[in-house]
């Protein structure tokens, strides 16, 4: 025994096991069969927008922590898949480049990193190019696509600084019969059509990489939920608000507004509800603050869609939600026990 | 409360399931071996410590005061064996501090029966009169609090006891000393009961044990009184169940006001050891002069229960129950509050009431991450503290704004909020050092 060391530690001396990488690893595989089924719709364009944006989020992260190895914990690794996700598939590389930069410098690095951002990166990312390329950003090609194994689209290898061509002719080439280049949201605000919700479910719309299967995004968040890498109380409170609250709407004016679940299964909903307003940095750590911020995202998703200017609300309502969170966290402290009431 | 068809095993909100590891739970007590030299150390309880009334070189017997109670918070302590005085010198302790001890070199040839008793006739004691004579067994909590029994069991002022609560919950990983003593001693925790309701007055007593013991509620119900003033209930096997708080509001729906004791609630808890010990000494007279223990975890050759003689040194236990070479981290107490100790030195008190030996792996040290405000601690604390936030308060050194606004002082360490971080945050240990800081504010600084 005496010639052993012994070791002082404090306790607890059992651990659950779950570390902050393998939280991240496994949100990063649940995100593999989306990314696999935007590579099946949109093809190569997609394939490569996707490793260019995840690669560049990576590179950026290695860059600007150059005293500690943070690829490690994978949190940009989701980041960059989660960014890649939400831009149109034709996007430009370079504008993806610049998103991912972005991304990781602006909505992570410079607040501290790991745990210290305010905002969700990947959303401060699309949001920066939202801002700066407006027109590249509502460009959509068709899913599906005869070629879309074989070539690219012309807008993908846009050079740097240049503003990508018209692909309008090149969409007629591809045979893709009743092509609008609009995305249900935006043919419904525009043209009052919606989709059925057959489409939406199976992705057979066109949308961002990530954003056209509903059903497979369930699918993946369900997984995470039940491994417990995903507080599930979150995307429940983001859907059951924008479900009541496009409900309400649809009473009040049936022939104006759709149909809750239109609202529910189009554009970002779905991917923001369980993949970034889970972020765990930006979303409360309260019983109540939690459903609160999934509340408050539900609410705020239906409002900018129906009454702002642009056709998806998803995003910046999460971003209003995230910038909530502090004070939320702050006005719902939980009842500690054997005190009588609420500590702010 | 909750309708009829919900009624579920009584538990608490929050907590946590931990792997439990409870192998030694089947192995029957056994007796172990006297050491060469045994180390009592005078600190064995909360409160002020006992002082020394022997001298080097006088010889005393089993079961002899070798040392007085200071004032009635406080407790006499006895000699574990026959044998000669050999110094009073200060030994390594579990907190790490130096703390002075008696040293008795153990007559070998001796049978080591109990020789000497202070029998009482305790038929017309009641009350405060009972607790005097209660106090010269020289009880105290066997949970690991070490708060001296006959002191706990005495109502403060204005407050009336209306339940015992029998903490035979054992909710650490590894300890199963409790649930074998149930099993093989439910008639002394009877015996203890007995006495501790004539103490504090309580017309009825609760047995709390987990529905992972539930060989020991028969082998209790089996020994139960015929009057019904105690009964048994099953409580869900949960992490931290066995806190006098969790177990309170599991038990009666009752929580205990922050800052206060359970008495303010009219409970008096006490371990399932404690009594049981009370229960089998009481009435003879006789002192404490051993308990039973559990030793576990992977590094050791031979766990099991033991009943060890108080101020066994811990290396001589360890050499005795094999503690193979991998092992580098030993524990007083469970592996959820149990502290590690700094020397092999430290001699076994009347609060320990498991040694665990781990080795290699499950020592490792995991990569520390900054907090991911995951909320998974808030998710688990028992007391609804939110240890997020502490946590970022205590890197910061805020320790008053954690004290005021959120309640530091209510967290009794249980170690769910580290047990489950995964950024592998030592949250515990963190407001640990807070409360350190604030009451030795001008110590530290």
């Amino acid at each position: 025994m005496s010639k052993h060391r012994i070791e002082l530690r404090a306790a607890p001396h059992q651990h659950s096991g779950h570390s902050v990488p393998t939280i991240m690893r496994n949100v990063v595989y649940s995100m593999l069969p989306i990314c696999g089924f935007s590579v099946w719709q949109y093809g190569l364009s997609a394939l490569v927008l996707l490793l260019t944006v995840t690669a560049t989020c990576l590179a950026t992260e290695r860059l600007l922590n150059r005293n500690a190895n943070t690829l490690g914990d994978w949190s940009a690794a989701i980041t960059g898949i989660l960014l890649g996700l939400t831009l149109p598939p034709a996007f430009p590389l370079w504008m993806g480049i610049v998103a991912s930069f972005v991304a990781i410098a602006i909505g992570k690095a410079m607040f501290g990193g790991l745990g210290h951002n305010p905002f969700n990166p990947a959303l401060i990312g699309r949001a920066f190019v939202q801002a700066a390329f407006p027109v590249a950003i509502t460009t959509w090609v068709p899913a599906f696509s005869a070629n879309r194994f074989s070539e690219f689209v012309p807008t993908t290898f846009t050079a740097p600084l240049m503003i990508p061509p018209d692909i309008v002719g090149w969409v007629k080439q591809q045979g893709v019969d009743a092509f609008t280049g609009a995305t249900p949201l935006a043919r419904w605000k525009f043209e009052n059509v919606t989709a059925s919700a057959h489409d939406l479910l199976t992705g057979a719309v066109t949308a961002s990489a990530g954003e056209t299967s509903a059903l497979l995004i369930l699918a993946c968040g369900a997984y995470l939920a039940l491994r417990k890498f995903m507080d599930w109380r979150i995307p429940v409170a983001v859907l059951g608000t924008a479900a009541l609250t496009a409900w309400a709407f649809q009473l009040y004016d049936p022939a104006h507004y759709p149909a809750p679940l239109f609202v529910l299964l189009s554009g970002g909903l779905m991917i923001g509800a369980i993949y970034m307003a889970t972020d765990m940095a930006t979303s409360p750590v309260t019983p109540v603050g939690v459903w609160l911020y999934g509340g408050i995202i539900g609410v705020m998703t239906v409002i900018i869609r129906y009454f702002g200017g642009l056709t998806e609300g998803v995003m910046y309502a999460i971003l209003l939600g995230n910038a909530l969170t502090p004070l939320i966290d702050r006005y719902t402290q939980p009842r500690v026990y054997g005190t009588a009431k609420d500590k702010p | 409360m909750r309708p009829p068809f919900f009624n579920r095993t009584p538990t608490f909100e929050h907590g946590i399931h931990p792997r439990y590891h409870k192998e030694t739970g089947h192995l029957p007590i056994k007796r172990f071996p006297f050491a060469p030299k045994l180390y009592v150390s005078l600190e064995q309880h909360i409160g002020k410590p006992a002082i020394a009334i022997v001298q080097v070189g006088q010889e005393v017997l089993r079961g002899e005061i070798i040392a007085k109670a200071d004032g009635l918070f406080s407790l006499p302590i006895h000699a574990p064996a026959t044998g000669i005085i050999e110094a009073l010198e200060p030994m390594p302790s579990d907190n790490g501090e130096m703390e002075m001890c008696i040293v008795i070199r153990v007559h070998e040839a001796d049978t080591q029966e109990v020789q000497v008793r202070y029998p009482h006739d305790l038929e017309n004691l009641r009350g405060r009169e009972l607790a005097l004579v209660m106090q010269e067994i020289g009880v105290a909590g066997k949970g690991g609090a070490t708060f001296p029994t006959h002191a706990k069991l005495i109502p403060p002022n204005g407050c009336t006891i209306d339940t015992i609560i029998v903490n035979g919950v054992e909710c650490e990983p590894y300890l199963t000393c409790d649930h074998r003593l149930m099993l093989e001693r439910a008639h002394d925790v009877m015996v203890g009961i007995h006495y501790a309701r004539r103490v504090c007055g309580a017309p009825r007593a609760i047995i709390a044990v987990e529905d992972n013991k539930l060989d020991a509620v028969a082998a209790l119900e089996a020994a139960l009184p015929t009057d019904g003033s105690v009964s048994v209930k099953v409580v869900a096997t949960k992490y931290p169940q066995g806190a006098a708080e969790t177990l309170i509001k599991a038990l009666l729906g009752r929580e205990v006001p922050a800052g206060k004791r359970s008495s303010a609630v009219g409970v008096v808890m006490n371990n399932v050891m404690t009594l049981a010990y009370v229960g089998r000494l009481l009435p003879l007279g006789e002192g404490m002069t051993e308990r039973v223990l559990t030793i576990a975890g992977p590094s050791v050759e031979r766990p099991g229960n033991y009943i060890v003689p108080i101020g066994t040194p811990l290396r001589f236990l360890l050499e005795y129950a094999g503690a193979r070479g991998t092992a580098n981290e030993i524990i007083l107490g469970g592996p959820m509050m149990g502290t590690t100790i700094p020397s092999v030195d430290v001699p076994i008190t009347k609060g320990v009431c498991g040694v665990l030996v781990f080795g290699n792996k499950e020592a490792e040290t995991a990569q520390i991450y900054p907090c991911i405000h995951c909320g998974e601690c808030v998710n688990v604390c028992p007391k609804k503290l939110n240890p997020t936030q502490l946590g970022l308060l205590a890197a910061k050194r805020e320790y008053d704004v954690m004290a005021e606004s959120f309640l530091l002082g209510e967290c009794f360490e249980c170690g769910c909020c580290s047990y489950v971080c995964p950024s592998h945050i030592p949250l515990v240990q963190q407001f640990r050092v807070a409360k350190y800081f604030l009451k030795h504010r001008e110590k530290v600084t």
